[in-house]
C-alpha cells in the first residue's frame, strides 16, 4: 500500500504541471545520492525518504505516465525515478533525441519507439519520410549494451539495422515490429542467427520485402528460449521441418502465429508439439484433399487447454470451423478478420464462445452475424468489424446500423468499437451508447465520405453528440459521415477525457477545429484530413499544442504563412510541411506538428520543410 | 471452359440486370474543389487494385487512404481473390428459396456432387430438397433449379457435376408445384 500513497501524492502535485511541457533539466548535474540528515526537516522541500527507500518503491511503478508524474514531484524523485526506470516509451521518435534519453535514463532494458504519423498506414505519408531506427540503435548500443527488448511501431527499419541489432546487443531477447517498413527477410535471418537468448519475435503488418522463408531455418538447434513467434503476415513458405523442430524444443512457447502457407495437417502436428499455447494463429483453414478426418483435428484442439486467443483462420468455412469448438469455451479473443465467414457460420461458432471479451470480424457476417454476437457473448468488451471489400464500386451488403445496435443490446460491457459500415443513423448511435455508456474507444467509419443519416438525411452531428455526452470515459473517437461544426462543438464541450481524435471529410468552417482546440483538456493526438479548417483555426490552438503529442492536418485550408506564424510563436514545436509537386507553393497540403526537445529534424528529406 | 464469372457473383442491391446508378457524392466534391492536390489524388494508386474485369467505369470517386483500411488488410483479401482465379476454387452463387425473406450464398466448390450440394442447401434452409427423377418424380415439396449462363432456368441434376459448376450462375429452390415441365 505504501507505493500507492506515493502515487497519489505524485498525482495531486503534478496534475497542474501536466499541461506544462517538461523542459530539460540540467542532466549533467549529478546530485548526491544520499540525503544529508541535518537538512531533513518537515519544512524542507527535499524528500524525507532516502534513495535506498525511494528507488525500490518507485521500481514497482510500471506505467510510464505514472513515472512521468513521479519525476515531476521534486529533484530527489526525479533522480530516483530515472535510476529505477527499466522501460522507456517514446511515442514520437522525433520528440526527443536518443542522446537525451540515454543521458537521462542510465539503466534501460526495454525501449518502445513509435515513428511515423498514423496516417502513414493509409499511404498519406510519402516514402523516405524518416523515422529511421538506425540512429537510435547506434546510440542505444553504447548506452544500453544489455538492452533486452525493442518494440517499434511505424519506424523505418533496414536490414542493416536488424543486423546491427542482432550483433551489438548480446542479451537481446524480444523484438516486436508493427507496421514498420524497409526491411526484408534477410534482416530476420540475422536476428534468428545471432540472438542466442531470443524469447520473442513478433512481426506484424509490415511493409516487408519477403524474399523467402529460409530465415526460420536460421534459428540454431541450441535456441530453446522462444516464447513468442508471430510470422502471420509473411507470405513466403518456411521450412515446416525447421518450424516443427523449433516448436518442439521451445517448451515455453506460448504464442505461435503462423502464416497462411501452413496447412491443416501441419497445424495439427504443431499443436501436438505445443499444447501449452495461450495464443494461436492458424494458417489456411481448409484443404482440398482431406488426408485426415476432421475429428482428429478437433481432438487436438481439445488438448490445448490454455488457449485464450485464436486468429488466422484464413479460408475457413462451415466444414472446418467446428474443429475449434473444444477451444471456444475458454477463448477470450477471437480474431476472424482474415476469415470471410457468413452469418450462420459465425453464429454456430459463437454459440460456444461464452467467455469472449474481444471479437474481430469481417462484415461478411452481416447484421445477422452481429445479432449472434449480442446473443451469445454477454461478456464482450471489444468489437471490430472490418470491411471485406472496402473498395467495392457498388454498395455491398456488409453491416448496417442494426448490427451494431444488436451487439450493444446483448453486450453491456462493450467499451471498444471499430465499425466500418455503409449506412448509419443518429438514432442508432444514440441507442448504442445508451446501452453501453462505458465506451472508451468509439471509432465509426461510414465508408462513403460525407454521408448523412440515411433515414432522416440529416447530418450525423447528433450521433456523436450522444456519444460524447453519454460516455464520460471516452478516450478515443473517430468520426465520419456528414458532419457540421456542431459535432465539434459537442466534442469540445463534453469530451473531457478525450485523448485521440480522428476526423475526415467533416466540418463546415474554422469554428469546428476551434471548438475542439478550445475544449478537450486531455487531447494528445489529433489527426485531420480533408476538412475546411484554415489558419485561424490552427492558430487558435497555439498554447494547446505543447500539451499534445502531435497534430496532423492534410488537405485542409492551411497556408505556408499560417504555418510560419505558428512556428514563430511556438519555438518548441516542430511545424513540418510536406511539399509535393502538384500543390501550389502557398498551400500547406500536409502539415505535421509536434512538440519536441530535440529541435528541428536533422534527417528531414527534401520534401519535408521545417518552418 | 468458362471460368469464374465475377459479375455473376457480385453482391448487388438491385435486381439482376439492372444498371448501376450511383448518386453523386456532393459533399466530397465540394471539399475537394477547394484543394488542388486532392483532385489529383483521386483515382490514383488505389484504382490499380480494382478488378480489371469490371467493365462499368467507377462511379464513386476513389480517394487515397480512404476508407482507412491498412494495406496489409487489403492485401489479404486481394490474395484470396487471386488465389481463386488461379486455382479455380470458390464459386459463390446466390441461392434463393421461395418464401424465404433473404437470399444466401454457397460456394459450389465445397461440394463434390449433387447429393452433397442438396445436403448443404437443406442445412441452410431447413427444408427437404429432392432431386427429380424420371421414375419417381419429385421426391419432396421443393425442387432445386438454377440459372445457367444462357439465362435459362434449368432443373438441377441433369448435367454432369463439373459441367454444372461451370454453367451455374445462381440457384433457386422452387416449390415443386410451381415447376413447369416443358
Amino acid at each position: 500500500m505504501f507505493h500507492y500513497w506515493f502515487l497519489s501524492s505524485c498525482k495531486s502535485i503534478s496534475y497542474g504541471s501536466r499541461v506544462k511541457f517538461h523542459t530539460r533539466m540540467d542532466l549533467n548535474q549529478k546530485r548526491a545520492r544520499s540525503v544529508d540528515p541535518d537538512l531533513v526537516s518537515p519544512e524542507s522541500t527535499t524528500s524525507p525518504f532516502p534513495d535506498e527507500v525511494l528507488e525500490p518503491v518507485l521500481s514497482l511503478i510500471d506505467s510510464h505516465k505514472d513515472r512521468s508524474s513521479v519525476s515531476l514531484v521534486c529533484k530527489d524523485w526525479y533522480h530516483a525515478e530515472r535510476w529505477s526506470r527499466r522501460h522507456v516509451f517514446i511515442g514520437n521518435c522525433y520528440s526527443v533525441s536518443p542522446e537525451i534519453v540515454a543521458g537521462r535514463f542510465p539503466k534501460i532494458r526495454s525501449v518502445t519507439l513509435k515513428g511515423k504519423p498514423r496516417f502513414s498506414d493509409f499511404n498519406l505519408v510519402p516514402e523516405d519520410w524518416g523515422a529511421d531506427v538506425y540512429p537510435w540503435l547506434s546510440v542505444l548500443a553504447k548506452a544500453y549494451p544489455f538492452l533486452e527488448e525493442l518494440r517499434l511501431k511505424r519506424m523505418a527499419v533496414s536490414d542493416d539495422s536488424l543486423r546491427f541489432l542482432a550483433t551489438n546487443f548480446h542479451e537481446f531477447k524480444a523484438l516486436s515490429l508493427l507496421s514498420c517498413d524497409g526491411f526484408s527477410t534477410d534482416g530476420l535471418k540475422a536476428i534468428a542467427t545471432h540472438c542466442k537468448n531470443l524469447t520473442e519475435l513478433d512481426i506484424q503488418e509490415n511493409g516487408i520485402d519477403d524474399i523467402g522463408g529460409d530465415w526460420l531455418s536460421c534459428f540454431p538447434e541450441s535456441l530453446t528460449s522462444l516464447q513468442v513467434l508471430n510470422f502471420a503476415s509473411l507470405n513466403s513458405e518456411v521450412s515446416f521441418n525447421a518450424l516443427e523442430k523449433l516448436v518442439a524444443r521451445c517448451k515455453s512457447l506460448r504464442v505461435l502465429k503462423v502464416n497462411r502457407n501452413i496447412n491443416l495437417d501441419q497445424l495439427q502436428k504443431l499443436l501436438l508439439r505445443a499444447p501449452q499455447l495461450t495464443e494461436l494463429g492458424t494458417g489456411t483453414f481448409t484443404q482440398d484433399l482431406v488426408t485426415r478426418p476432421v475429428a482428429d483435428l478437433e481432438t487436438t484442439f481439445g488438448y490445448c487447454k490454455n488457449l485464450l486467443t485464436l486468429s488466422g483462420l484464413w479460408d475457413s468455412n462451415s466444414l472446418y470451423l467446428p474443429v475449434i469448438n473444444p477451444a471456444c469455451a475458454s477463448l477470450t479473443f477471437l480474431n476472424l478478420s482474415c476469415a470471410t465467414l457468413l452469418s450462420f457460420e459465425l453464429t454456430m461458432l459463437l454459440m460456444n464462445c461464452k467467455s469472449l471479451r474481444r471479437l474481430w470480424v469481417l462484415d461478411t457476417v452481416g447484421d445477422r452475424g452481429l445479432e449472434a454476437v449480442g446473443s451469445w457473448c454477454p461478456l464482450l468488451e471489444e468489437l471490430r468489424v472490418f470491411p471485406a471489400d472496402p473498395f467495392e464500386q457498388e454498395e455491398v451488403a456488409g453491416v448496417t446500423e442494426s448490427g451494431l445496435v444488436s451487439v450493444s443490446r446483448g453486450c453491456p460491457n462493450l467499451h471498444y468499437v471499430l465499425y466500418f459500415c455503409h449506412q448509419m443513423t443518429n438514432a442508432a448511435v444514440a441507442t448504442v451508447v445508451q446501452n453501453c455508456p462505458g465506451f472508451t474507444h468509439f471509432r465509426l467509419c461510414i465508408m462513403n465520405p460525407g454521408q448523412p443519416d440515411y433515414q432522416t438525411n440529416e447530418p450525423m452531428d447528433e450521433a456523436f453528440g450522444a456519444v460524447v455526452r453519454t460516455c464520460p470515459k471516452l478516450q478515443r473517437l473517430a468520426v465520419s459521415g456528414l458532419l457540421t461544426d456542431l459535432t465539434f462543438e459537442y466534442i469540445g464541450k463534453y469530451a473531457k477525457n478525450l485523448e485521440i481524435l480522428s476526423v475526415a471529410f467533416a466540418g463546415s468552417s474554422d469554428l469546428g477545429l476551434k471548438y475542439v482546440l478550445g475544449g478537450c483538456p486531455r487531447l494528445r493526438k489529433l489527426e485531420i484530413r480533408d476538412c475546411p479548417f484554415g489558419n485561424a483555426a490552427l492558430l487558435s490552438g497555439l498554447t494547446k499544442y505543447e500539451s499534445m503529442r502531435s497534430l496532423w492536418m492534410s488537405a485542409c485550408n492551411l497556408t505556408m504563412n499560417g504555418c510560419r506564424v505558428l512556428a514563430k510563436e511556438m519555438p518548441r514545436l516542430n511545424v513540418e510541411v510536406m511539399k509535393d509537386e502538384d500543390s501550389e507553393d502557398s498551400q500547406a497540403h500536409k502539415v505535421y506538428i509536434y512538440r519536441t526537445v530535440a529541435g528541428p529534424r536533422r534527417d528531414a528529406p527534401p520534401f519535408v520543410l521545417t518552418l | 471452359m468458362d471460368l469464374i464469372n465475377f459479375e455473376a457473383t457480385e453482391l448487388r442491391l438491385g435486381l439482376p440486370g439492372s444498371t448501376d446508378e450511383q448518386p453523386e457524392i456532393k459533399s466530397i466534391t465540394s471539399v475537394v474543389s477547394t484543394n488542388k492536390r486532392s483532385s489529383s489524388e483521386m483515382g490514383s494508386s488505389i484504382s490499380d487494385e480494382n478488378d480489371s474485369s469490371r467493365s462499368s467505369p467507377p462511379t464513386k470517386a476513389q480517394v487515397v487512404g480512404w476508407p482507412p483500411v491498412r494495406s496489409y488488410r487489403r492485401n489479404i483479401l486481394q490474395g484470396k481473390k487471386s488465389d481463386q482465379s488461379e486455382t479455380g476454387s470458390g464459386i459463390y452463387v446466390k441461392v434463393s428459396m421461395d418464401g424465404a425473406p433473404y437470399l444466401r450464398k454457397v460456394d459450389l466448390k465445397m461440394y463434390k456432387g449433387y447429393e452433397e450440394l442438396m445436403k448443404g442447401l437443406q442445412g441452410m434452409f431447413k427444408c427437404i430438397i429432392g432431386l427429380y427423377s424420371e421414375m419417381e418424380g419429385y421426391k419432396s415439396e421443393y425442387a432445386p433449379t438454377y440459372e445457367d449462363k444462357d439465362g435459362d432456368w434449368m432443373l438441377v441434376g441433369d448435367v454432369p457435376w463439373d459441367m454444372f459448376l461451370t454453367s451455374c450462375r445462381r440457384l433457386r429452390i422452387m416449390k415443386s408445384c410451381d415447376v413447369i415441365e416443358s
